[in-house]
Order: C-alpha cells, then sequence, then structure tokens
C-alpha cells in the first residue's frame, strides 16, 4: 500500500467496483478503500463467495454482483480491506485504521462511493433486544446463512422489505406478519410516473412477483396501520399497532407475538464522507432526504470530488454501477488519459442504459414515502439509541430556541454517541422542522467532524 | 433467535463468549456468532444499563459493541470469528485500558 495514488475509491459497492476498475483499465493509479472483508458492498455482500445453503434464494439480481467483482479483482486496482475511514479533510487526506494501525492516503482525485443507509424508523421499542433492521436480516442471510429461529415479523415499507420477505419464503422462514406502513398517499400519486417507469419494466414485474408470492404464501398482512410499537421487557415480546379507517375506537387494535422485528422504511444516502469532504448538499422533498449535488459526470462541488451510486441520491445498485463507470471516464479525462471525445464516446451507451435504470425511481419514490410517524416519532420514542434521547427532549430543547440539530446535539447529547448521528439525524433535523416550522433547508444537518469512528489514542499514534 | 439454514458440513472454530466455549462456522461475523449461540445481549447500555443485540449489522449503529479478547468497544458487526476468541458483554461504558 502507498501513501499516494492518482484516484482514491472509497466503497466497494456496486459504484466503487466499476468505478475502480475502469480507471485501473482506462491507466490510473487506482486504490479502492473498503470496510468490509470482501468486495460486493451490502447489495453484494459476500458475492465472491456465496454460502451455499442459501446461494439459491438470494435471487439473479445478487449473482449480478459476481462478475463485478471479478472485473475489479482482475483489473489491477490496488484493494485495501478491513479499513475504516475515520478520517478526511477539505484537502482531501484520508485517514483510515487498518488492523489497530493508521494509515493516511492522499489522491488527486477522490471518488466517494459510501453507498447508502436504511432510514431509521424510530418507534416505541425499537431498541429492545430482538428488534433489528430489514437489512440486518439479510446481511444474516447472505453473509452467514443465518434465519430467525422464532417468529419474525417484517414491519415498515419500500421495495427491501418485500425482497426479503420474498427471500424468507423461498428458504422457508415462516413469517408471522407483514406490517406496511406505506401511507396511502403514494397510491394516488402514483399513476402519473408509470409510463417512465414502463421503461424498466423488469423492476416492476419483480416486485409484482415479490406481492404475488407473499399473497400466495398466506402471510397476514395488515394496511393503514398506525401506533406500531415493539414491546417487552427485556426483549422483543410482541408487536402491537392499530388498523383501520378513521380515529379513536373505530380502529382495530392488534397484538402479535414475536421474537423477530424486522423494520424497513427505505434507505437514504451515507453522507459522512462528502460533508467531510465540503460537498455541497440539497434536500430532495420526493425521496425525503438530502442528496450530493452533482453532474452526470459526478462531479462534487468540490474540485477533486466526485460522488457515484447511493452515496450521492439514492439511485440502486445497477444505475450506481454505470454512475460509477461515468465517474472514472471523467476521472480519467480530468488526469489526460483521455481526451473529451473518447470521454463522450465511451459514455455513450453508459448513458442510455444509467436512464432505463434510473426510470422506475420517481415511480419506486412516490409509491413508498416513509410514513410521518417514523419521521417525526411521539415523545416518548428513543431517537438517540447511543445517548438515550428521546423526542420530547429534541423537541423542548427546539421551543427553548436550539436554531439547529447542532446546538441541540450540545443541550441533549443527541448525536454524540458512538454513532454520530447515522441512526438519528434525520430524525433530528424532522424533528425540529416539525416543531419550529422551519423547512428542512434552514434546519440542516449534523456538522460531521473526525474522527468519524471512534479510535483510541493508540490507534491514532499507531501509524 | 437465529439458526443457520443448512446445519450440516460447515467448517467450525472454537471461540468463548462469556466464558463458555462454542463451536461457530468460518467466515462469520462476531456479531453473528453471538446471535447464533443464542445470546439475549452484547451489551448493557451506559446510560440506563439496557440490553441490546446488534441492530445494523453493517457498522452504523455501534449497537453491538462488545470486548473482544480484553479490548472494549469493538464493532462485533465488523469483525470475523477466529480461532480461541475471547468475546465478553460489554457493561456499560469501557474502562481505560491497563498499561500493557
Amino acid at each position: 500500500m502507498k501513501d499516494n495514488y492518482q484516484l482514491l475509491v472509497i466503497g466497494a459497492g456496486p459504484a466503487g467496483l466499476a468505478a475502480a476498475a475502469d480507471a485501473a483499465r482506462l491507466g490510473l493509479d487506482v486504490a479502492l478503500v473498503d470496510e468490509q472483508m470482501a468486495p460486493g458492498g451490502q447489495i453484494y455482500r459476500n458475492v465472491g463467495s456465496p454460502r451455499e445453503p442459501v446461494r439459491p434464494y438470494l435471487g439473479k439480481d445478487y449473482l449480478w454482483g459476481k462478475p463485478l467483482v471479478a472485473e475489479f479483482l482482475q483489473s489491477g486496482a490496488a484493494y485495501i480491506n478491513n479499513a475504516s475511514v475515520w478520517y478526511l479533510d477539505e484537502r482531501l487526506e484520508t485517514g483510515m485504521l487498518i488492523d489497530g494501525a493508521s494509515h493516511f492516503i492522499t489522491a488527486e482525485r477522490l471518488l466517494l462511493a459510501t453507498g447508502a443507509q436504511e432510514r431509521p424508523m424510530p418507534l416505541p421499542g425499537w431498541q429492545l433486544p430482538g428488534v433489528m433492521t430489514a437489512g440486518a436480516g439479510q446481511i444474516l442471510l447472505k453473509s452467514a446463512a443465518m434465519i430467525p429461529s422464532g417468529r419474525v415479523v417484517l414491519a415498515g415499507s419500500g421495495p427491501l422489505l418485500l425482497l426479503i420477505a420474498w427471500q424468507y419464503l423461498q428458504v422457508g422462514v415462516k413469517i408471522g406478519a407483514i406490517i406496511d406502513t406505506t401511507p396511502r398517499s403514494g397510491f394516488s400519486e402514483v399513476l402519473p410516473c408509470l409510463p417512465r417507469a414502463l421503461a424498466a419494466f423488469d423492476y416492476l414485474l419483480k416486485g409484482l412477483s415479490f406481492i404475488l408470492a407473499i399473497k400466495k404464501a398466506g402471510i397476514p398482512v395488515y394496511r393503514a396501520v398506525a401506533d406500531l410499537r415493539a414491546e417487552g421487557h427485556e426483549a422483543l415480546e410482541s408487536v402491537s399497532f392499530t388498523t383501520g379507517q378513521g380515529d379513536g375506537n373505530k380502529r382495530t387494535e392488534i397484538n402479535i407475538e414475536a421474537e423477530t422485528l424486522l423494520l424497513h422504511q427505505g434507505v437514504i444516502p451515507n453522507l459522512r464522507l462528502p460533508l467531510a469532504a465540503g460537498c455541497e448538499l440539497e434536500w430532495d422533498a420526493l425521496q425525503q432526504s438530502w442528496k450530493t449535488v452533482k453532474d452526470i459526470w459526478g462531479q462534487s462541488s468540490v474540485d477533486q470530488v466526485l460522488v457515484a451510486g447511493d452515496c450521492a441520491s439514492i439511485v440502486g445498485a445497477r444505475a450506481g454501477e454505470l454512475q460509477g463507470r461515468l465517474c472514472a471516464l471523467q476521472a480519467a479525462h480530468q488526469l489526460n488519459r483521455i481526451d473529451l471525445q473518447q470521454r463522450d464516446r465511451a459514455a455513450t451507451r453508459i448513458k442510455r442504459s444509467l436512464q432505463r435504470h434510473l426510470s422506475i425511481r420517481p415511480f419506486l419514490d412516490t409509491l413508498y414515502p416513509p410514513a410521518k410517524a417514523y419521521q417525526v416519532p411521539d415523545d416518548e420514542t428513543l431517537v438517540c439509541r447511543c445517548e438515550e434521547v428521546n423526542a420530547g427532549q429534541i423537541r423542548e430543547a427546539a421551543r427553548m430556541g436550539c436554531v439547529g440539530p447542532n446546538q441541540v446535539k450540545a443541550f441533549t447529547r443527541c448525536g454524540m454517541g458512538p454513532c454520530q448521528g447515522y441512526l438519528c439525524g434525520s430524525t433530528v433535523s424532522a424533528l425540529i422542522a416539525d416543531e419550529t416550522g422551519a423547512s428542512m433547508e434552514q434546519v440542516g444537518y449534523f456538522r460531521v467532524r473526525p474522527p468519524f469512528k471512534p479510535i483510541t489514542l493508540g490507534e491514532l499514534a499507531n501509524t | 433467535m437465529f439458526r443457520r439454514v443448512d446445519e450440516t458440513s460447515v467448517d467450525t472454530l472454537k471461540l468463548r463468549i462469556e466464558d463458555r466455549e462454542y463451536a461457530v462456522p468460518v467466515g462469520i461475523s462476531v456479531a453473528a456468532a453471538v446471535l447464533l449461540c443464542g445470546f439475549n445481549k452484547v451489551r448493557n447500555t451506559p446510560v440506563t444499563d439496557s440490553p441490546r443485540l446488534p441492530y445494523c449489522m453493517m457498522g452504523i449503529c455501534f449497537d453491538c459493541l462488545m470486548t473482544i479478547d480484553g479490548i472494549p468497544n469493538q464493532q462485533a458487526c465488523q469483525l470475523e470469528v477466529r480461532e480461541n476468541m475471547k468475546i465478553e458483554v460489554q457493561q456499560g461504558a469501557a474502562e481505560l485500558l491497563q498499561q500493557r
């Protein structure tokens, strides 16, 4: 491992893998840094050596990642795995922790491809042992061939929830119930998005096949859900909610015993490194999340920083891969390996394919908006899982005059724990906006400061 | 809590969780191993002493912090199991390590 490269790519998901492979082929001196043991990111986790018992059930979209990983490994790009990036400043020096020692790398161009995280879904009891994200359930399936042994309930909204339900059905997991929190508003607004979505007909068919499989399996599906809570003393014992139209006693109360509850309400960009690098962000009202401002080539507002895939805005795995390839062309052009004509010629087919994969997004984003109840939860709900700060305390801080998330953090410790706001950041901004009537743009987001990951003084000194 | 899809023909290694020996599949994370062995918590929180289990499994929530081979605050979901690893439930905030 050297301490300087022409191009440093961070994140070994589809966008980072494709970008690093193409950049190396175009003659750039490139390194790819990733936190995991093996390439693939979350979506293609462990795809290089799939666990045999579950391999047939993970679907062909998952196995798409296998040749991509091979392409990267053969490309000649340096691969730095098991490396946690804990430092990045506006001079673009990147600090990482590898096996207890700190390393610093500089590069002429930086490509951020750090992907997405699940949108936090705070509800009463979500901190109980036995409650996890749907993504966590999927990671256990992909990387360890593990499935819940007791009764499992899925709750939330969005394509990933349907996917894990389908995968669990294939493996033979008995799903106790699916609690669908998708707001009704999406159904009426989605029709105008349908014509464009037809260009990505395969996505629609896939979703439909999941829904039909769930129906055929006879899993109870509850809709028009409110008052969702996870209950239990030292661990999850049951999931309770109300269902039906209207308010109060017209609604039916339901309580389902469960040992495992998997939550999901879509994914949002992992913004930590774009923020640290000083990239400009903007609020996306449709995706209900911040996104990194960039052009079609992935150029961010910072000269030497490119962004690709879900860490810029949510586009999905295949579109992310194509954005990574465009970034590689752009970096090669910026570093004088190819001229403008060569860049544009090579990009023609990539751009056409990218448009097709992007055409499903407005449909999905409109159909599956996050429900308000889990963006601005009730006062008693824990928002900061690390420092155990609830929504009521954040509202109170906002009423007292805290103008933004950073001041709320100083007053309440919310976002000050080891996760540094990953699991509360979006909720804190939404709560302040809701309480004060300010817009999300006015409220803003937590300031990001290194170290991004807890690091001991010993590890810092050990270079 | 969790079980393997197919319990036959998998290479295992031996490690210790809370001073009991377990055989777990090679190549899984410490967090997966703790769930597989049926533990009901990986840590107690520093603020209210509440029990927690892994939540995100992808390295962002820090709910799976454990003491591993004597070193506290390790993200169990980001570490692969090793032969003879010593895994302990973390109680509250970590103590400063004694000079070794």
